[in-house]
Protein backbone atom coordinates (compact mmCIF):
# COMPACT_ATOMS: atom_id res chain seq x y z
CA UNK A 1 0.00 0.00 0.00
CA UNK A 2 1.26 3.46 -0.92
CA UNK A 3 2.17 5.70 1.98
CA UNK A 4 0.35 9.01 2.44
CA UNK A 5 2.03 12.08 3.86
CA UNK A 6 0.84 15.45 5.06
CA UNK A 7 3.09 17.96 3.29
CA UNK A 8 1.24 21.21 3.98
CA UNK A 9 -1.15 22.69 6.54
CA UNK A 10 -3.25 25.81 6.87
CA UNK A 11 -5.63 27.10 9.54
CA UNK A 12 -7.96 30.02 10.09
CA UNK A 13 -9.30 30.30 13.64
CA UNK A 14 -10.31 33.07 16.05
CA UNK A 15 -7.06 32.46 18.00
CA UNK A 16 -4.63 32.45 15.09
CA UNK A 17 -4.18 31.85 11.40
CA UNK A 18 -0.96 29.83 11.29
CA UNK A 19 -0.50 26.30 12.65
CA UNK A 20 2.33 27.53 14.89
CA UNK A 21 0.28 30.47 16.17
CA UNK A 22 -2.71 28.29 16.92
CA UNK A 23 -0.54 25.71 18.67
CA UNK A 24 0.93 28.45 20.84
CA UNK A 25 -2.57 29.68 21.71
CA UNK A 26 -3.60 26.19 22.79
CA UNK A 27 -0.45 25.82 24.84
CA UNK A 28 -1.15 29.09 26.63
CA UNK A 29 -4.84 28.28 27.06
CA UNK A 30 -5.98 31.25 24.98
CA UNK A 31 -9.49 30.82 23.68
CA UNK A 32 -12.06 33.01 21.93
CA UNK A 33 -14.96 31.24 23.66
CA UNK A 34 -17.39 33.81 25.05
CA UNK A 35 -21.08 34.55 25.38
CA UNK A 36 -22.79 35.89 22.25
CA UNK A 37 -26.25 37.36 21.87
CA UNK A 38 -28.37 34.70 20.21
CA UNK A 39 -31.53 34.25 18.19
CA UNK A 40 -32.72 35.34 20.81
CA UNK A 41 -31.26 32.89 23.35
CA UNK A 42 -27.58 33.71 24.04
CA UNK A 43 -24.93 31.10 23.31
CA UNK A 44 -21.30 30.51 24.24
CA UNK A 45 -19.07 30.04 21.18
CA UNK A 46 -15.73 30.71 19.50
CA UNK A 47 -16.54 32.93 16.52
CA UNK A 48 -14.54 34.73 13.84
CA UNK A 49 -14.74 38.54 13.61
CA UNK A 50 -17.51 39.65 11.25
CA UNK A 51 -15.48 42.48 9.69
CA UNK A 52 -14.29 40.48 6.68
CA UNK A 53 -14.45 42.61 3.53
CA UNK A 54 -13.21 39.96 1.10
CA UNK A 55 -15.60 39.11 -1.74
CA UNK A 56 -17.90 36.14 -1.27
CA UNK A 57 -19.10 34.73 2.02
CA UNK A 58 -17.12 34.35 5.25
CA UNK A 59 -17.13 30.60 4.57
CA UNK A 60 -15.58 31.14 1.11
CA UNK A 61 -12.91 33.39 2.54
CA UNK A 62 -11.93 31.21 5.49
CA UNK A 63 -11.72 27.94 3.61
CA UNK A 64 -9.78 29.52 0.75
CA UNK A 65 -7.24 31.10 3.12
CA UNK A 66 -6.66 27.82 4.96
CA UNK A 67 -6.40 25.75 1.78
CA UNK A 68 -4.17 28.28 0.00
CA UNK A 69 -1.76 28.30 2.95
CA UNK A 70 -1.57 24.49 2.87
CA UNK A 71 -0.98 24.48 -0.90
CA UNK A 72 1.72 27.12 -0.56
CA UNK A 73 3.56 25.19 2.11
CA UNK A 74 3.30 21.97 0.11
CA UNK A 75 4.56 23.67 -3.04
CA UNK A 76 2.29 21.55 -5.24
CA UNK A 77 0.76 22.41 -8.59
CA UNK A 78 -2.92 22.77 -7.66
CA UNK A 79 -3.92 22.78 -11.34
CA UNK A 80 -2.36 19.39 -12.09
CA UNK A 81 -4.74 16.62 -13.22
CA UNK A 82 -3.05 14.59 -10.47
CA UNK A 83 -4.29 16.97 -7.74
CA UNK A 84 -7.68 16.31 -6.08
CA UNK A 85 -9.77 18.47 -3.77
CA UNK A 86 -12.07 17.44 -0.91
CA UNK A 87 -14.24 19.91 1.00
CA UNK A 88 -15.41 18.92 4.46
CA UNK A 89 -18.37 20.77 5.95
CA UNK A 90 -21.66 19.94 7.59
CA UNK A 91 -23.77 22.99 6.82
CA UNK A 92 -21.62 25.24 4.58
CA UNK A 93 -23.48 28.50 3.92
CA UNK A 94 -26.77 27.30 5.37
CA UNK A 95 -27.62 30.83 6.51
CA UNK A 96 -28.27 31.62 2.83
CA UNK A 97 -31.20 29.18 2.87
CA UNK A 98 -34.35 30.75 1.48
CA UNK A 99 -32.48 33.62 -0.16
CA UNK A 100 -32.62 31.88 -3.51
CA UNK A 101 -28.82 31.70 -3.60
CA UNK A 102 -26.85 28.78 -4.99
CA UNK A 103 -24.37 29.45 -2.18
CA UNK A 104 -26.38 27.19 0.11
CA UNK A 105 -25.19 24.16 -1.84
CA UNK A 106 -22.06 22.48 -0.50
CA UNK A 107 -21.25 21.32 -4.01
CA UNK A 108 -21.24 24.94 -5.24
CA UNK A 109 -18.95 25.92 -2.36
CA UNK A 110 -16.58 23.16 -3.36
CA UNK A 111 -16.55 24.32 -7.00
CA UNK A 112 -15.83 27.89 -5.92
CA UNK A 113 -12.99 26.70 -3.70
CA UNK A 114 -11.57 24.68 -6.60
CA UNK A 115 -11.68 27.78 -8.84
CA UNK A 116 -10.07 29.96 -6.17
CA UNK A 117 -7.20 27.49 -5.78
CA UNK A 118 -6.87 26.75 -9.49
CA UNK A 119 -7.81 23.08 -9.02
CA UNK A 120 -8.95 21.58 -12.32
CA UNK A 121 -10.30 18.18 -11.18
CA UNK A 122 -13.87 17.73 -9.90
CA UNK A 123 -14.05 18.35 -6.14
CA UNK A 124 -15.82 15.99 -3.73
CA UNK A 125 -17.68 17.09 -0.60
CA UNK A 126 -17.57 14.83 2.46
CA UNK A 127 -20.45 15.70 4.80
CA UNK A 128 -20.41 13.02 7.46
CA UNK A 129 -21.65 14.99 10.51
CA UNK A 130 -19.07 15.84 13.16
CA UNK A 131 -16.48 13.39 11.83
CA UNK A 132 -16.49 15.09 8.39
CA UNK A 133 -12.93 16.41 8.68
CA UNK A 134 -11.52 13.06 9.70
CA UNK A 135 -13.63 11.25 7.09
CA UNK A 136 -12.34 13.68 4.45
CA UNK A 137 -8.74 12.89 5.42
CA UNK A 138 -9.52 9.15 5.17
CA UNK A 139 -11.04 9.82 1.74
CA UNK A 140 -7.93 11.73 0.68
CA UNK A 141 -5.75 8.79 1.76
CA UNK A 142 -7.88 6.44 -0.31
CA UNK A 143 -7.68 8.65 -3.41
CA UNK A 144 -3.89 8.52 -3.21
CA UNK A 145 -3.63 4.85 -2.24
CA UNK A 146 -6.09 3.93 -4.98
CA UNK A 147 -3.98 5.80 -7.53
CA UNK A 148 -6.60 8.39 -8.52
CA UNK A 149 -4.42 11.33 -7.46
CA UNK A 150 -0.82 11.97 -6.37
CA UNK A 151 -1.83 14.77 -4.02
CA UNK A 152 -5.14 15.78 -2.48
CA UNK A 153 -6.06 19.08 -0.84
CA UNK A 154 -8.40 18.37 2.09
CA UNK A 155 -10.09 21.51 3.42
CA UNK A 156 -12.69 21.72 6.18
CA UNK A 157 -14.72 24.70 7.33
CA UNK A 158 -17.67 25.59 9.49
CA UNK A 159 -19.33 28.95 10.02
CA UNK A 160 -21.95 29.24 12.75
CA UNK A 161 -25.40 30.60 12.07
CA UNK A 162 -28.87 30.94 13.51
CA UNK A 163 -29.70 27.60 11.84
CA UNK A 164 -27.02 25.60 13.67
CA UNK A 165 -27.18 27.51 16.97
CA UNK A 166 -30.95 27.22 17.38
CA UNK A 167 -30.78 23.57 16.34
CA UNK A 168 -28.25 22.66 19.02
CA UNK A 169 -30.20 24.78 21.51
CA UNK A 170 -33.36 22.84 20.64
CA UNK A 171 -31.46 19.64 21.43
CA UNK A 172 -30.34 21.18 24.74
CA UNK A 173 -26.75 20.32 23.80
CA UNK A 174 -25.12 23.72 24.41
CA UNK A 175 -23.42 24.88 27.59
CA UNK A 176 -23.84 28.50 28.68
CA UNK A 177 -20.26 28.56 29.97
CA UNK A 178 -16.88 27.47 28.60
CA UNK A 179 -17.18 23.73 27.96
CA UNK A 180 -15.50 21.25 30.30
CA UNK A 181 -14.47 18.08 28.46
CA UNK A 182 -14.47 14.95 30.65
CA UNK A 183 -15.15 17.00 33.79
CA UNK A 184 -17.78 15.93 36.30
CA UNK A 185 -19.45 19.36 35.99
CA UNK A 186 -19.64 19.32 32.18
CA UNK A 187 -23.04 20.35 30.87
CA UNK A 188 -22.77 20.64 27.12
CA UNK A 189 -20.73 21.77 24.15
CA UNK A 190 -19.74 25.15 22.69
CA UNK A 191 -19.91 25.76 18.96
CA UNK A 192 -16.91 27.12 17.10
CA UNK A 193 -15.81 28.49 13.75
CA UNK A 194 -12.65 27.52 11.93
CA UNK A 195 -11.18 26.44 8.63
CA UNK A 196 -8.32 23.99 8.38
CA UNK A 197 -6.60 22.27 5.48
CA UNK A 198 -3.94 19.68 4.74
CA UNK A 199 -2.26 18.71 1.53
CA UNK A 200 -1.82 14.94 1.39
CA UNK A 201 0.73 13.43 -0.96
CA UNK A 202 2.17 10.11 -2.02
CA UNK A 203 5.61 11.75 -1.71
CA UNK A 204 7.03 12.92 1.61
CA UNK A 205 8.30 16.01 -0.23
CA UNK A 206 7.29 17.55 -3.48
CA UNK A 207 9.90 17.31 -6.25
CA UNK A 208 10.33 21.07 -6.06
CA UNK A 209 11.14 21.23 -2.37
CA UNK A 210 13.43 18.25 -2.64
CA UNK A 211 15.29 19.21 -5.77
CA UNK A 212 15.21 22.94 -6.30
CA UNK A 213 15.11 24.41 -2.84
CA UNK A 214 16.82 21.68 -0.91
CA UNK A 215 15.56 19.59 1.94
CA UNK A 216 16.93 21.23 5.07
CA UNK A 217 16.51 24.85 4.08
CA UNK A 218 12.90 24.51 2.97
CA UNK A 219 11.67 22.30 5.78
CA UNK A 220 12.93 24.52 8.53
CA UNK A 221 10.64 27.26 7.28
CA UNK A 222 7.71 24.90 7.26
CA UNK A 223 5.32 23.82 9.99
CA UNK A 224 6.98 20.44 10.40
CA UNK A 225 10.68 19.65 10.22
CA UNK A 226 9.92 16.13 8.99
CA UNK A 227 7.04 14.61 7.05
CA UNK A 228 4.01 13.24 8.83
CA UNK A 229 2.38 10.04 7.65
CA UNK A 230 -1.34 9.28 7.79
CA UNK A 231 -1.00 5.58 8.52
CA UNK A 232 -4.50 4.19 8.90
CA UNK A 233 -8.05 5.49 9.11
CA UNK A 234 -11.41 3.94 9.83
CA UNK A 235 -15.08 4.94 9.98
CA UNK A 236 -17.60 2.85 11.94
CA UNK A 237 -21.26 3.25 12.86
CA UNK A 238 -22.76 2.54 16.28
CA UNK A 239 -25.92 1.19 14.58
CA UNK A 240 -27.68 2.42 17.69
CA UNK A 241 -29.22 5.92 17.58
CA UNK A 242 -29.11 8.92 15.19
CA UNK A 243 -28.48 11.60 17.83
CA UNK A 244 -27.24 9.72 20.90
CA UNK A 245 -23.89 7.95 21.23
CA UNK A 246 -23.74 4.23 21.92
CA UNK A 247 -23.70 3.24 25.61
CA UNK A 248 -21.00 0.70 24.79
CA UNK A 249 -18.92 3.00 22.58
CA UNK A 250 -19.36 0.45 19.81
CA UNK A 251 -18.41 2.49 16.76
CA UNK A 252 -15.52 4.33 18.41
CA UNK A 253 -14.21 1.08 19.85
CA UNK A 254 -14.38 -0.66 16.47
CA UNK A 255 -12.68 2.26 14.71
CA UNK A 256 -9.95 2.34 17.38
CA UNK A 257 -9.42 -1.41 17.07
CA UNK A 258 -8.97 -1.06 13.33
CA UNK A 259 -6.26 1.60 13.49
CA UNK A 260 -4.56 -0.02 16.51
CA UNK A 261 -3.76 -2.99 14.27
CA UNK A 262 -1.53 -0.61 12.33
CA UNK A 263 -0.07 1.13 15.40
CA UNK A 264 2.99 0.28 17.48
CA UNK A 265 1.75 0.36 21.10
CA UNK A 266 5.10 1.57 22.44
CA UNK A 267 5.09 4.43 19.92
CA UNK A 268 1.61 5.74 20.76
CA UNK A 269 1.92 9.09 22.53
CA UNK A 270 -1.73 10.07 23.01
CA UNK A 271 -5.27 10.01 21.70
CA UNK A 272 -6.75 13.38 20.79
CA UNK A 273 -10.40 12.64 21.49
CA UNK A 274 -13.62 14.33 20.37
CA UNK A 275 -14.38 15.53 23.93
CA UNK A 276 -17.36 17.74 23.16
CA UNK A 277 -18.19 18.00 26.88
CA UNK A 278 -21.71 16.67 26.53
CA UNK A 279 -22.57 14.13 29.23
CA UNK A 280 -23.04 11.30 26.75
CA UNK A 281 -20.21 11.88 24.28
CA UNK A 282 -17.39 11.97 26.80
CA UNK A 283 -18.74 8.97 28.71
CA UNK A 284 -19.05 7.02 25.46
CA UNK A 285 -15.46 7.86 24.47
CA UNK A 286 -14.13 6.86 27.89
CA UNK A 287 -15.87 3.48 27.55
CA UNK A 288 -14.50 3.00 24.02
CA UNK A 289 -10.95 3.91 25.14
CA UNK A 290 -11.21 1.52 28.08
CA UNK A 291 -12.46 -1.32 25.88
CA UNK A 292 -9.59 -0.70 23.47
CA UNK A 293 -7.06 -1.00 26.31
CA UNK A 294 -6.10 2.69 26.11
CA UNK A 295 -7.13 3.65 29.63
CA UNK A 296 -3.57 4.54 30.68
CA UNK A 297 -2.55 6.35 27.49
CA UNK A 298 -2.70 10.16 27.78
CA UNK A 299 -5.78 11.64 26.12
CA UNK A 300 -6.71 15.25 25.50
CA UNK A 301 -9.52 17.31 24.01
CA UNK A 302 -9.27 20.75 22.37
CA UNK A 303 -12.92 21.86 22.42
CA UNK A 304 -12.20 24.08 25.47
CA UNK A 305 -10.11 26.24 23.12
CA UNK A 306 -11.88 26.08 19.76
CA UNK A 307 -15.38 24.92 20.67
CA UNK A 308 -16.84 22.35 18.32
CA UNK A 309 -15.75 23.42 14.85
CA UNK A 310 -17.77 20.64 13.19
CA UNK A 311 -16.59 20.17 9.59
CA UNK A 312 -13.16 21.66 10.42
CA UNK A 313 -12.62 19.79 13.70
CA UNK A 314 -10.99 16.63 12.37
CA UNK A 315 -8.42 18.56 10.35
CA UNK A 316 -7.81 21.41 12.81
CA UNK A 317 -7.39 19.14 15.84
CA UNK A 318 -5.09 16.82 13.87
CA UNK A 319 -2.87 19.73 12.81
CA UNK A 320 -2.62 20.98 16.41
CA UNK A 321 -1.88 17.43 17.60
CA UNK A 322 0.93 17.07 15.04
CA UNK A 323 2.41 20.34 16.31
CA UNK A 324 2.16 19.05 19.87
CA UNK A 325 4.01 15.84 19.14
CA UNK A 326 6.65 17.79 17.23
CA UNK A 327 7.14 19.82 20.42
CA UNK A 328 7.09 16.65 22.51
CA UNK A 329 4.01 17.51 24.53
CA UNK A 330 0.50 16.29 25.24
CA UNK A 331 -1.55 19.47 25.21
CA UNK A 332 -3.74 20.29 28.22
CA UNK A 333 -7.49 19.75 28.19
CA UNK A 334 -8.78 23.21 28.98
CA UNK A 335 -11.89 23.16 31.12
CA UNK A 336 -11.11 19.80 32.70
CA UNK A 337 -10.72 19.61 36.46
CA UNK A 338 -12.21 16.47 38.03
CA UNK A 339 -12.82 13.20 36.25
CA UNK A 340 -16.47 12.84 35.36
CA UNK A 341 -16.59 9.64 33.33
CA UNK A 342 -16.96 6.05 34.54
CA UNK A 343 -13.68 4.81 33.06
CA UNK A 344 -10.58 6.50 34.57
CA UNK A 345 -9.01 7.74 31.35
CA UNK A 346 -5.70 9.59 31.51
CA UNK A 347 -6.81 13.20 30.95
CA UNK A 348 -5.19 16.30 32.43
CA UNK A 349 -5.64 20.06 32.60
CA UNK A 350 -1.85 20.41 32.48
CA UNK A 351 0.58 20.07 29.62
CA UNK A 352 2.57 16.84 29.88
CA UNK A 353 5.63 15.45 28.12
CA UNK A 354 4.75 13.15 25.22
CA UNK A 355 6.56 9.92 24.55
CA UNK A 356 6.33 8.30 21.16
CA UNK A 357 5.97 9.12 17.50
CA UNK A 358 2.31 8.28 16.84
CA UNK A 359 -1.08 9.62 17.92
CA UNK A 360 -4.70 8.78 17.18
CA UNK A 361 -7.38 11.33 16.33
CA UNK A 362 -10.83 10.22 17.41
CA UNK A 363 -14.21 11.76 16.50
CA UNK A 364 -17.91 10.91 16.72
CA UNK A 365 -21.04 12.43 15.28
CA UNK A 366 -24.77 12.38 14.67
CA UNK A 367 -25.97 9.52 12.59
CA UNK A 368 -24.03 7.22 14.96
CA UNK A 369 -20.83 7.72 13.01
CA UNK A 370 -17.32 7.46 14.52
CA UNK A 371 -13.84 7.78 13.09
CA UNK A 372 -10.25 7.09 14.10
CA UNK A 373 -7.09 8.12 12.27
CA UNK A 374 -3.51 7.11 13.12
CA UNK A 375 -0.73 9.66 12.47
CA UNK A 376 3.00 8.99 12.58
CA UNK A 377 5.91 11.37 12.78
CA UNK A 378 8.95 10.75 10.63
CA UNK A 379 7.60 8.87 7.67
CA UNK A 380 10.00 7.08 5.36
CA UNK A 381 12.82 9.57 5.09
CA UNK B 1 -25.18 -6.28 -8.66
CA UNK B 2 -28.70 -5.70 -7.40
CA UNK B 3 -30.21 -2.31 -8.24
CA UNK B 4 -33.49 -0.67 -7.16
CA UNK B 5 -35.11 2.74 -7.52
CA UNK B 6 -38.15 4.66 -6.31
CA UNK B 7 -39.84 6.84 -8.95
CA UNK B 8 -40.07 10.56 -8.16
CA UNK B 9 -43.28 11.43 -6.34
CA UNK B 10 -44.17 7.82 -5.48
CA UNK B 11 -46.44 7.28 -2.46
CA UNK B 12 -43.88 6.37 0.21
CA UNK B 13 -46.47 5.42 2.86
CA UNK B 14 -47.98 2.94 0.41
CA UNK B 15 -44.55 1.56 -0.43
CA UNK B 16 -43.89 1.15 3.30
CA UNK B 17 -47.15 -0.79 3.69
CA UNK B 18 -46.32 -2.99 0.71
CA UNK B 19 -42.88 -3.84 2.11
CA UNK B 20 -44.24 -4.43 5.67
CA UNK B 21 -41.06 -3.62 7.56
CA UNK B 22 -42.94 -3.05 10.86
CA UNK B 23 -40.68 -0.12 11.81
CA UNK B 24 -42.83 2.77 13.13
CA UNK B 25 -39.78 5.09 13.43
CA UNK B 26 -40.05 5.34 9.64
CA UNK B 27 -42.82 7.90 10.02
CA UNK B 28 -40.59 10.27 12.00
CA UNK B 29 -37.95 10.38 9.26
CA UNK B 30 -37.40 13.13 6.71
CA UNK B 31 -37.98 12.28 3.08
CA UNK B 32 -34.29 11.49 2.37
CA UNK B 33 -34.14 8.98 5.22
CA UNK B 34 -37.50 7.50 4.19
CA UNK B 35 -36.16 6.96 0.68
CA UNK B 36 -32.90 5.45 1.93
CA UNK B 37 -34.76 3.19 4.33
CA UNK B 38 -37.16 1.91 1.65
CA UNK B 39 -34.44 1.48 -0.98
CA UNK B 40 -32.48 -0.67 1.47
CA UNK B 41 -35.57 -2.72 2.36
CA UNK B 42 -36.02 -3.38 -1.36
CA UNK B 43 -32.37 -4.44 -1.68
CA UNK B 44 -31.93 -6.72 1.33
CA UNK B 45 -35.42 -8.06 2.22
CA UNK B 46 -35.12 -11.82 2.61
CA UNK B 47 -31.32 -11.78 2.75
CA UNK B 48 -29.93 -14.67 4.84
CA UNK B 49 -28.73 -13.59 8.27
CA UNK B 50 -30.47 -10.22 8.08
CA UNK B 51 -30.36 -8.20 11.32
CA UNK B 52 -27.29 -10.05 12.56
CA UNK B 53 -24.91 -7.26 13.63
CA UNK B 54 -22.11 -6.94 11.09
CA UNK B 55 -19.15 -4.65 10.38
CA UNK B 56 -18.47 -5.88 6.86
CA UNK B 57 -21.19 -3.86 5.11
CA UNK B 58 -20.74 -0.15 4.43
CA UNK B 59 -23.46 2.38 3.69
CA UNK B 60 -22.39 5.07 1.19
CA UNK B 61 -24.89 7.80 0.32
CA UNK B 62 -24.51 10.40 -2.40
CA UNK B 63 -26.55 13.47 -3.22
CA UNK B 64 -26.43 16.78 -4.99
CA UNK B 65 -28.17 18.84 -2.31
CA UNK B 66 -27.88 16.90 0.92
CA UNK B 67 -31.12 17.22 2.85
CA UNK B 68 -32.26 20.55 1.45
CA UNK B 69 -36.01 19.85 1.71
CA UNK B 70 -35.76 19.13 5.41
CA UNK B 71 -33.38 22.07 5.96
CA UNK B 72 -36.17 24.31 4.68
CA UNK B 73 -38.69 22.70 7.05
CA UNK B 74 -36.37 23.16 10.01
CA UNK B 75 -35.63 26.78 9.07
CA UNK B 76 -39.37 27.50 9.09
CA UNK B 77 -39.50 26.55 12.79
CA UNK B 78 -36.47 28.67 13.87
CA UNK B 79 -38.36 31.87 14.62
CA UNK B 80 -40.81 30.29 17.08
CA UNK B 81 -39.94 26.89 18.48
CA UNK B 82 -36.96 25.35 16.71
CA UNK B 83 -37.80 21.69 16.22
CA UNK B 84 -35.21 19.20 17.48
CA UNK B 85 -37.06 16.44 15.62
CA UNK B 86 -36.48 18.26 12.33
CA UNK B 87 -32.98 19.52 13.21
CA UNK B 88 -31.50 16.03 13.58
CA UNK B 89 -32.40 15.32 9.96
CA UNK B 90 -30.52 18.40 8.68
CA UNK B 91 -27.31 16.41 8.22
CA UNK B 92 -26.65 14.72 4.87
CA UNK B 93 -25.39 11.55 6.59
CA UNK B 94 -28.40 10.85 8.81
CA UNK B 95 -29.92 8.62 6.16
CA UNK B 96 -26.84 6.38 6.33
CA UNK B 97 -27.25 6.19 10.11
CA UNK B 98 -30.92 5.25 9.80
CA UNK B 99 -30.02 2.44 7.41
CA UNK B 100 -27.25 1.27 9.76
CA UNK B 101 -29.56 1.27 12.80
CA UNK B 102 -32.38 -0.56 11.05
CA UNK B 103 -30.09 -3.26 9.66
CA UNK B 104 -27.48 -3.42 12.48
CA UNK B 105 -24.72 -2.44 10.06
CA UNK B 106 -21.80 -1.44 12.31
CA UNK B 107 -19.43 -0.88 9.38
CA UNK B 108 -18.49 2.36 7.65
CA UNK B 109 -21.20 4.94 6.92
CA UNK B 110 -20.25 7.86 4.68
CA UNK B 111 -22.04 10.71 2.95
CA UNK B 112 -20.83 12.62 -0.11
CA UNK B 113 -22.19 15.63 -1.98
CA UNK B 114 -21.41 15.91 -5.71
CA UNK B 115 -22.35 18.81 -7.95
CA UNK B 116 -23.97 16.54 -10.51
CA UNK B 117 -24.89 12.90 -10.82
CA UNK B 118 -21.59 11.73 -12.21
CA UNK B 119 -21.55 7.93 -12.19
CA UNK B 120 -17.81 7.73 -12.83
CA UNK B 121 -17.04 9.89 -9.80
CA UNK B 122 -19.51 8.00 -7.61
CA UNK B 123 -18.17 4.57 -8.55
CA UNK B 124 -14.56 5.70 -8.10
CA UNK B 125 -15.46 6.70 -4.52
CA UNK B 126 -17.27 3.39 -3.99
CA UNK B 127 -14.23 1.43 -5.21
CA UNK B 128 -12.02 3.44 -2.87
CA UNK B 129 -14.31 2.66 0.08
CA UNK B 130 -13.41 -1.01 -0.34
CA UNK B 131 -9.85 -0.14 0.73
CA UNK B 132 -11.26 -0.65 4.24
CA UNK B 133 -10.07 -4.22 4.78
CA UNK B 134 -13.22 -5.27 6.69
CA UNK B 135 -15.72 -4.01 4.12
CA UNK B 136 -17.03 -6.83 1.91
CA UNK B 137 -20.24 -5.25 0.61
CA UNK B 138 -21.92 -1.85 0.51
CA UNK B 139 -25.32 -0.27 0.17
CA UNK B 140 -24.69 2.54 -2.31
CA UNK B 141 -27.47 5.10 -2.70
CA UNK B 142 -27.90 8.21 -4.83
CA UNK B 143 -30.72 10.19 -3.21
CA UNK B 144 -31.29 13.71 -4.38
CA UNK B 145 -34.34 15.37 -3.06
CA UNK B 146 -34.79 19.12 -3.60
CA UNK B 147 -38.41 18.96 -2.35
CA UNK B 148 -40.58 16.46 -0.49
CA UNK B 149 -42.26 15.30 -3.68
CA UNK B 150 -39.48 15.33 -6.31
CA UNK B 151 -36.43 13.16 -6.17
CA UNK B 152 -33.99 10.84 -7.81
CA UNK B 153 -33.59 7.77 -5.62
CA UNK B 154 -31.71 4.66 -6.58
CA UNK B 155 -29.55 2.19 -4.73
CA UNK B 156 -27.21 -0.72 -5.33
CA UNK B 157 -26.04 -3.66 -3.27
CA UNK B 158 -22.38 -3.96 -4.20
CA UNK B 159 -20.10 -6.82 -3.28
CA UNK B 160 -16.33 -6.57 -3.20
CA UNK B 161 -16.02 -8.93 -6.15
CA UNK B 162 -18.45 -6.83 -8.25
CA UNK B 163 -15.80 -4.14 -8.60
Amino acid sequence: MKKVYCIGCGVVTPVGDTPKGVFQAVREGRSALCLHPGFPEPFFASLMPRDCTAPGTLFDHMVKEAAAAAVKEAGIDASSPRTGLILSSIKGNVEMLGHGSADVSLAVQARRLAQALGVTTAPVVVSNACISGLAALVQGMRMIQGGQFDQVIVAGCEVQSRFIVTGFQSLKALSLQACRPFDEARDGLNLGEAAAAMVLSSQPMTPMTLGEIGFSSSRTKNNFPQPWELVSGCIRNDANHISGPSRTGEGSYNALQYVLEDARPEALAFVNVHGTATRYNDEMEAIALGRAGLEKLPVNALKGIFGHTMGAAGILESIVSMQALEAGVVLPTKGYENLGVSVPVNVSAQERPAQGSQFIKLLSGFGGVNGALLFQKGGAL
Amino acid sequence: MKQVNIPSGANLAQLYRDLQPDYPKFFKMDVVSKLGFLLTEMLVAGEAGRFQPRQDRAVLVFSRQGCLANDTHYAATMADFPSPALFVYTLPNIVSGEIAIRNKYAGETSAYVLESYNKDTMWELVRQAFQDRITQSAIVAWIDCPTDTQWTAEAFLVNRNDL
